[in-house]
């Protein structure tokens, strides 16, 4: 779980938005050491497949566990460590590939439960990891080794699907501000219910779009990123749906309801209505 | 001589109210002393469509469900149409004479269960002449019955004082007019209570009180048929601190979880049927390779695809055994009877925190819906096995060594990665080919660990032996039974544990001729892979959805060796 094994051979490029995010998981997971007084052992990163995934690998400093399972599953593995231990903090570290094409099918169930988890998404609308094929938030027309005349369908945005299927807390970052990166991931996995940060993080190989979310002057190009207005009540889910609306790449928080029960409450309010019974209780009530 | 057993099946509609007659009449059966055994066959729809329910009750363990019908109570024409052929010599047809005719042909009764039955003032109470003409048929004494009804419905809050009394008339207008017949069977022989404690449960009832047994915590499932009920058992009853029990969006999800659940430290299970279980394909492939303990339950249905949801068959036997792609090979345990789908669950639990890895228990619809009585399982004779915990601190490598080492457990110090691709001591991405040999190596090595599976044998003798697996058991035990009551020449081996198989049972069987191996399936998917393991096996396969029954088993026998009994030609 660190650079420093010699037989792990998996290696970011040059540049990849990836070490961004990386830095700032570092820092958010520190953070927390030292607020919550937890050890870090208490932590449980869950890696979906793809570059972004080989994060569970590569983080320095204090060594939360892992588990790097299979494509696009790693919300179910998180619903099973958080499930069964509600008392360890889990983070989700996947890429725009595995979390919202083969994963997509697990989002919603999480948000409806409000399963109390945070999913750092990093977004490079690319799979880099088998070399440049569509992704869902590639853009209409993207020309892509898949797409080599151009990408048939309308792009996801993410964000939006976010808002409408209910998960409960919502940030939008980039790779490149490490900082502000930091806190929302510290916030999100502090937050009692379902989380995702959604991190804007460029492939150089593939779809290097550091220059069009940052803009260039020089060369009069237009920043998609802007930042949400500080006025900006995240409570507000129509107010965050029309930032969505607004095009571009809102960054900050979007959205956090407010008053919504997290999934392991939930089961605890349901098990005080049952009367729980030993394996021989349960054995007995078979009798004649 | 007095009957030993007594066979009934019940044909109508599904909605028609008989499921409660076989459970009563089994319940009160079995209370009084008896031995029975349920069989059920549905469509797979809600309601309606033409089902049938079969009871045998005798005064010994019941094996299997019965060939030819002592009595056929047909609710409606079709039913009788379908079944009376199956009806024996001296055997009664029983029917609804409210809703149709059939002519006098001296072992029809008509009796018009409904109209008594309303008669009472009980609008149910239709299914309890039922039974007491069936307990006249039989030469049972009413009182069994009538002890069975103040037992049922006691709790008079719910069912109200008149329900009893109701109920008892219908019981006495049934017998009246089965007394009117002049029909009558023969009397069945006086139960002999066994000494010991029983219960009444089908084979998903048994699975589940056996994961309670091993203290499972962590339940999620999807619902399919035959495997649902373990859900709701699940739902309802895993509800105590620190257990979990849940429907999750799909099998996928199910498989996914329990493996998260079993890395957090939590026994934890899932139970489906074929298409979900093919769903689970890529999950077992992964509890195996990052070596995380985990118990499925696949109870078959009939296949392939959506196949048969509501009928019985053995054919996931090969899929079980290699689930995923790549080189795995899972331990398997398929229990026989319904007694033994309650320890083989409890053996599946505690070889999957033996190994650390993925566990197949493979049960069969014809086992989930049996209702039958057992012997009450002893909770402290049990041997609940857990994994080995690592307790040291950080920096440890959990998969470094060759053989099985502790597994750490979040929230505690030795934080690794559970990787599902290759990987080195520390659970990190390798690519690097000693590294992949000495994985592939370490988890196949730890199967090893699993060869303490105990197994039958009979007539050790013989030269060619009969192996059934699974709830072929059962017929196969009756069938050897009455082969060798003939003076056959036949051996007898069997056991639920399929993979590792006990070594020494797989010694003796490769000393035989010819090992024949009755499967509910077209591939003969047992007896190829005891082929594969130098076993001169054949099998003897039925695919039609039903178990076998005992006679095809005994003329299909008698054919392939030679061995015969009188009583087989008899048959």
């Amino acid at each position: 779980m660190s650079d420093k094994n010699p037989e792990y051979d998996f290696k970011w490029c040059p540049g990849c938005g990836d070490f961004g995010v990386r830095r700032a998981l570092e820092q958010a997971v520190q953070r927390r050491l030292i607020e919550t007084e937890e050890p870090v052992e208490n932590t449980v990163v869950v890696a979906g497949i793809g570059c972004s995934g080989n994060m569970v690998h590569v983080i320095e400093g204090p060594q939360p566990y892992g588990i790097h399972g299979l494509h696009g599953r790693s919300l179910p593995i998180s619903m099973g460590v958080k499930a069964g231990r509600p008392d360890l903090n889990v983070v989700i570290v996947a890429g725009d590939g595995d979390f919202l094409s083969i994963g997509m099918e697990h989002i919603a169930p999480q948000a409806q439960r409000n399963l109390n988890v945070c999913a750092v998404i990093m977004d490079n609308a690319v799979y880099g990891l088998t070399k440049g094929q569509s992704s869902p938030t590639a853009a209409e027309g993207q020309i892509t080794s898949s797409t080599p005349y151009g990408k048939p369908e309308d792009g996801l945005n993410a964000l939006r699907l976010y808002l409408s299927v209910g998960a409960s807390h919502v940030a939008s970052a980039m790779s490149s501000k490490i900082k502000d990166l930091a806190d929302m991931i510290y916030n999100a996995m502090e937050y009692e219910g379902f989380a995702i940060v959604h991190v804007q993080s460029p492939c150089t190989e593939y779809n290097n779009t550091f220059e069009q979310l940052k803009g260039n002057a020089k060369k009069g190009i237009e920043p998609i990123a802007w930042n949400i207005p500080e006025d900006h009540d995240p409570s507000d889910l129509k107010a965050a749906h029309e930032i969505v609306n607004n095009g571009g790449v809102p960054v900050g928080l979007l959205y956090q309801a407010e008053g919504r029960t997290a999934f392991h409450e939930r089961m605890e309010a349901i098990h005080a209505k049952a009367q729980s019974k030993t394996a021989q209780e349960l054995i007995d009530s078979y009798a004649f | 001589m007095r009957k030993k057993d007594f066979i009934v099946r019940f044909a109508g509609e599904g909605g028609d109210g008989f499921l409660t007659v076989v459970d009563g009449f089994a319940a009160a059966t079995t209370k009084a002393g008896y031995h029975s055994q349920t069989f059920a066959t549905f469509p797979s729809q809600i309601k309606g469509g033409p089902t049938w329910f079969q009871l045998r009750v005798s005064t010994d363990p019941v094996l299997s469900r019965g060939d030819e019908l002592d009595v056929l109570v047909a609710f409606n024409e079709n039913a009788y149409e379908a079944h009376k052929d199956e009806v024996g010599e001296g055997g009664v047809v029983l029917y609804d004479s409210g809703r149709f005719e059939l002519p006098d042909d001296g072992k029809s009764l008509g009796i018009a269960f409904e109209r008594l039955g309303k008669s009472t003032g009980n609008l149910r109470a239709g299914n309890m002449v039922v039974m007491g003409a069936l307990a006249k048929l039989a030469d049972m004494p009413q009182a069994v019955l009538e002890d069975f009804v103040r037992w049922r419905w006691s709790n008079v809050q719910r069912y109200g004082e008149k329900t009893v009394p109701q109920n008892i008339e219908a019981l006495s207008l049934g017998r009246e007019e089965a007394i009117k017949s002049g029909f009558s069977l023969g009397q069945l022989a006086d139960p002999s209570r066994p000494d010991h404690e029983q219960i009444m449960v089908n084979g998903n009832e048994a699975i589940s009180l056996g994961a309670m047994a091993a203290g499972l915590e962590f339940f999620v499932g999807y619902p399919i048929s035959p495997a649902t009920t373990i859900l709701v058992w699940m739902e309802e009853r895993l509800v105590g601190e620190g257990q979990f029990a849940y429907q999750v969006s799909s099998e996928i999800e199910s498989i996914n979880s329990i493996i998260g659940a079993s890395y957090g430290g939590v026994k934890a299970m899932t139970a489906t049927a074929g298409p979900g279980f093919s769903l689970m394909s890529e999950g077992l492939g992964f509890a195996w390779m990052a070596e995380i303990p985990i118990v499925v339950a696949d109870v078959q249905r009939g296949g392939p695809a959506t196949g048969l949801p509501t009928k019985t068959e053995q054919s996931d036997l090969l899929n079980a055994l290699t689930p995923a792609h790549g080189d795995v090979l899972l331990p398997v345990i398929a229990p026989g009877t319904v007694e033994e789908c309650f320890y083989a669950t409890v053996a599946a639990f505690n070889w999957a925190e033996r190994y650390q890895g993925p566990v197949i228990l493979l049960s069969e619809h014809a086992l989930a819906e049996r209702k039958q009585n057992i012997l009450k399982p002893d909770l402290d004779k049990l041997v609940i096995e857990k994994r080995q915990v690592y307790s040291g601190s950080n920096g440890y490598e959990r998969y470094e060594a060759s053989e099985l080492t502790p597994m750490p457990i979040p929230g505690s110090p030795g934080s690794y990665v559970a990787n599902a691709s290759e990987h080195d001591g520390m659970g990190d991405t390798t690519h690097l080919p000693e590294r992949h040999v000495q994985m592939t190596e370490r988890r196949f090595s730890k199967l090893e660990l699993l060869e303490d599976g105990t197994y039958e044998s009979d007539n050790t003798g013989a030269s060619v032996a009969l192996m059934p697996w699974g709830g072929s058991k059962g017929p196969s035990r009756e069938a050897y039974l009455r082969l060798i009551d003939g003076g056959a020449d036949l051996g007898w081996y069997y056991t639920m544990y399929l993979n590792p198989l006990p070594p020494a049972l797989l010694d003796e069987l490769r000393q035989k001729e010819l090992v024949l191996v009755p499967e509910l399936n077209y591939l003969g998917q047992f007896s190829s892979l005891l082929r594969s393991m130098s076993v001169r096996a054949e099998s003897i396969t039925q695919y039609t959805g039903l178990p076998f029954h005992v006679s095809d088993l005994v003329r299909r026998i008698s054919e392939r060796t030679g061995v015969s009994s009188k009583e087989s030609v008899a048959v």
